[in-house]
């Protein structure tokens, strides 16, 4: 177990580095950032270069990325174009909130997902099954960005609940974190379904049947930890996909996260600031998957002595 | 269900009832019965065999008595279960409440599965396991359930309890789980013991020592059981009184020695016939085709020849393998190293000869469907020589191993999974044809195709049929007119008949015969089943742990075994004549592992000559390469 943790957090390094050179490269052909601080046209050449050296950007591609690398080691980011804070300061802002908004999510659909998906598995072919999952499939169908537009206008301006954007009070995440798990347990369901179904049909469920144990006891302790992989395996898939859908979320409800600092530093072409958050982001989605390999040897006695 | 209905049994009564009882499955209107108005009934302490093949309808029997049929979308229609518990009165259990049906369950009545390797739960300790059914029934602390857990660990022969208690099931092998699994059966002192096919996907000498755990804690515990098998040696050597099961419906009922002596039911006495009895060769050099007896529009009818197989011909062989070594990496450090090895195949030297047949017989593990892999190209060896018709596999160029693909055939043990769903038959026996560019006309290849499906028993229209509008035992004959399609010299079977009823396995066993008369074809047939083996082969390779220990003609190596092996393997297979004494023989130990660390290599064991063509392996060799 030691030696394929160790292989993974090796694998890991190898990821984040790629994340970070890749983004780094792309950013610089999108545009010119002086030419986004100033506003094209009342400048010249001259005050052009003056900014862009200011910047540090007349350097070589292979030093500024180096530098930007050997900022990494100690926290450091840079500071961003648009008004010098420090990038490290702006990100730890921003994740907290994002992180929140993503764990909630992801729990509630959790939460959601495993007692349906096990109820629909144990009626299947039957009304309970049909309905969740035909519930799913509408769930699944609707883009984020429209349900989020839809629960602002039905929650905030017609029935005037929630407030409709920021981040004031404990109100102020139940739509965002309502948005992305509705469409999370959308997939959930099914994959705890179909995991369950396959799980239902082995030998050892009828054994645990055949010694007298109750319904409950069979689902929940026998049959729900075996279906527990696959269901593991796609929540670490998943989080990669959840960040994407909270760029959209966040921009929505105004919520102040690391979706909304990444798109604000497209935009300006703020190519500190968004090195840093999409670096910090990466290092999650990493983080999280190791997460899940780890977490595979504990439910399952198999892998832990491979 | 609701409405627990209480009925009076007797004293002196029988311990289980079942009445008429009926289970269907699907939709009322198009509802399938898989058992029909089923009566039996089980005495206490006494061993009822139910018998039947695929579709008997014999496993969902079994699951019903406990109405675990409510599990698997199955229905009892009619019919009752009276049961008889320690205490209270007797309970009919189709009609019993949940709760009382779980209080059975486990406690008074406990089931044993088939598949061992799959019947423990994964994630669960062995000794969790056990206990869970201690606490549940009999209120013990998890404490005290472990150490009663352990007791039965011991009682089922499981070496080293204490620590078995913590292993995970996939760290033992298929033999000590179904001991584990019987541990957690008698974990309550059922009354009753279902055991359905509980050692059907074991190896024989391991399938032994189940048998006779089963048999002991029987006597010793006044249990119970109905065995479920569709194994007559089996029943032979298990029960007291057999009900034959055939198309859902019970056809015969009667004491074990009056079924095997004057069958009455035609199926009963077609089954009797098909089953392969090992020492009925006995005294006869060469193997032999017997007719078998079929039933067709619900009468019997003899179908097939007598034919001694006299189709080897010792002048040349056609395949020699000298000194083959095949070996696998397994275990790797973290930078790649090779730990450990499984030396699947060690120095193994054979020929076969036009003609013949030689069966490898061994067990799991022992090496030799590696063979037959490796013959097949399929897996390259690590050393040693095959020559094919004189001529060396290794030096032959691409184009010339292509052509052996073509002279050297395989039949799969699992005709399910070896025709592609998706593709009619035709195509699949076609494809042979069509990959060594035998033929070119689309017209001719139709024509070939449909004269191989009419030499296997099929018809001419099937081609154009799907694999799954057919039977297991047809499908089988689809892979043998597959296998036939590029007019192959040698054929190599690895356990192709092991998976089949045993009346339709003994229509392919002479199928495969008339076929080898024919076309003078050679077998290597792959098996653990040494009754077929019996009947089929001219020759008798014996392996265990990777190596040959015996090989010589069938009748010397089963009329005059001379390894000790070989001694064991024949003395645990039951016989299926309830007249001859039970083997008290004792068979102990598991099959070693052919996985070792590198740089302990395993030690060669020399072979000598007993009687002409007759070798042995020296034991003593053995003895010191597994110290």
């Amino acid at each position: 177990m030691a030696g394929f943790i160790l292989k993974r957090l090796l694998q890991a390094i190898f990821v984040v580095l790629a994340v970070t050179l890749i983004v780094s490269f792309a950013i610089r052909l999108s545009g010119d950032p002086a030419i986004m601080l100033t506003g094209a046209g009342s400048v010249t050449e001259q005050d052009l270069q003056n900014i862009r050296k200011a910047l540090g950007l007349d350097r070589p591609f292979a030093v500024q990325y180096l530098g930007f690398l050997k900022g990494i080691f100690v926290g450091d980011f840079g500071r961003s174009f648009m008004g010098g804070t420090p990038v490290s300061l702006l990100i730890s802002k921003a994740l907290p909130a994002t992180l929140l908004l993503a764990f909630t999510s992801l729990l509630t659909s959790i939460v959601l997902s495993v007692p349906l998906g096990i109820y629909a598995a144990v009626n299947r072919g039957r009304w309970p099954d049909q309905l969740v999952r035909v519930i799913s499939l509408v769930g699944l169908s609707f883009p984020n960005f429209w349900l989020a537009i839809m629960m602002v206008l039905f929650f905030s301006i017609t029935l005037g609940l929630l407030p409709p954007s920021g981040m004031e009070g404990p109100e102020s995440f139940i739509m965002p974190a309502l948005t992305m798990a509705i469409i999370l347990t959308a997939t959930n369901v099914r994959l705890v379904r179909t995991s369950m179904l396959e799980t239902l049909s082995q030998q050892y469920i009828m054994v645990a049947r055949s010694k007298g144990l109750k319904d409950r006891v069979v689902l929940y302790k026998h049959a729900l930890r075996n279906s527990a992989i696959p269901l593991v395996t796609y929540i670490g898939l998943q989080f990669g996909g959840l960040i994407g859908g909270i760029v959209i979320v966040e921009r929505v409800f105004n919520w102040p996260g690391m979706g909304t600092l990444a798109f604000d530093a497209i935009s300006a072409r703020d190519y500190p600031v968004l090195q840093g958050s999409i670096t910090v982001l990466a290092l999650f989605i990493v983080l999280i998957n190791l997460l899940v390999d780890i977490a595979y040897g504990l439910i399952d006695p198999r892998i832990r002595t491979e | 269900m609701s409405g627990e209905t209480v009925k009076h049994v007797p004293v002196g009564e029988p311990l289980l009832s079942v009445r008429s009882l009926s289970v269907e499955f699907g939709s009322a209107e198009g509802a399938f019965r898989a058992v029909k108005n089923v009566s039996f009934d089980v005495q206490p302490g006494k061993t009822l065999a139910v018998v039947g093949e695929s579709g008997s309808g014999k496993s969902v029997t079994s699951l019903a008595i406990m109405r675990l049929t409510d599990y698997t979308g199955g229905r009892i229609s009619s019919g009752e279960v009276l049961f008889r518990p320690s205490k209270g009165q007797a309970l009919d259990l189709v009609h019993a409440a949940d709760t009382s049906l779980r209080s059975i369950r486990g406690n008074e009545i406990a089931m044993i599965f088939q598949e061992p390797m799959t019947s423990l739960n994964p994630v669960f300790t062995v000794g969790n396991q056990i206990a869970e059914t201690l606490v549940l029934h009999e209120g013990l602390s998890a404490r005290e359930a472990l150490a009663r857990a352990e007791a039965l660990l011991e009682k089922v022969r499981l070496p080293d309890a204490k620590k078995l208690l913590d292993r995970y099931p996939h760290q033992l092998s298929g033999g000590m789980r179904q001991r584990v699994m019987i541990a957690m059966a008698l974990a309550c002192n059922p009354k009753l013991l279902i055991a359905d096919e509980p050692t059907t996907a074991l190896d024989v000498t391991i399938q032994a020592q189940i048998l006779n755990i089963i048999r002991d804690l029987q006597q010793e515990m006044g249990t119970a059981v109905i065995f479920i098998t569709h194994d007559m040696g089996v029943v032979a050597e298990m029960a007291d009184d057999v009900v034959v099961m055939w198309k859902g419906e019970k056809v015969e009922e009667a004491p074990v020695r009056e079924i095997f002596a004057a069958p009455k039911h035609p199926y009963t006495r077609a089954l009797l016939s098909a089953v392969p009895r090992l020492g009925s060769m006995t005294g006869q050099p060469l193997p032999k085709r017997t007719p078998v007896i079929v039933i067709e529009d619900g009468a019997p009818k003899e179908v097939g020849e007598t034919h001694v197989q006299d189709t080897a011909d010792y002048a040349k062989p056609i395949l020699q393998v000298d000194k083959m070594t095949t070996r696998f990496d397994v275990g790797k450090t973290f930078f790649g190293r090779v730990t450990h090895r499984v030396h699947a195949v060690e120095e193994v030297s054979f020929d076969i000869y036009p003609g013949e047949t030689l069966a490898l017989v061994g067990e799991s593990g022992s090496g030799k469907s590696t063979i037959g892999r490796t013959l097949q190209q399929l897996i390259e060896p690590t050393g040693g020589t095959v020559r094919f018709d004189g001529h060396d596999m290794g030096s032959m160029s691409s184009a010339e191993r292509r052509r052996l693909k073509q002279e050297i055939q395989y039949i799969f043990q699992d005709p399910f999974a070896s025709l592609d769903p998706r593709h009619t038959i035709g195509f699949s026996v076609a494809e042979p044809i069509v990959v060594h560019n035998l033929l070119q006309d689309r017209k001719a290849i139709d024509r070939r195709v449909q004269e191989l499906l009419d030499q296997v028993g099929l018809l001419p229209q099937h081609a154009k049929r799907y694999p799954h509008e057919f039977s297991g035992g047809q499908r089988q004959r689809v892979c043998i007119a597959r296998a036939l399609a590029s007019n192959p010299k040698l054929i190599i079977a690895d356990e192709s008949v092991s998976a089949l009823d045993v009346s339709i396995q003994a229509q392919i066993v002479n199928l495969l015969m008339e076929l080898q008369q024919q076309k003078d074809l050679s077998y290597l047939f792959i098996t653990h089943d040494m009754a077929v083996v019996e009947k089929i082969s001219h020759r008798v390779a014996v392996m265990y742990l990777g190596q040959i220990v015996e090989i010589g003609t069938r009748q010397a190596v089963f009329e005059n075994p001379q390894h000790s092996y070989t001694r064991k393997l024949l003395a645990a297979v039951p016989i299926a004549d309830p007249a001859r004494e039970r083997a008290k023989r004792l068979i102990e130990g598991e099959i070693p592992s052919a996985v070792r660390p590198v740089g302990q290599e395993p030690l060669i064991h020399r072979m000598r000559e007993v009687e002409p063509g007759h070798w042995v392996a020296i034991e003593a060799d053995l003895l010191r390469g597994a110290a």
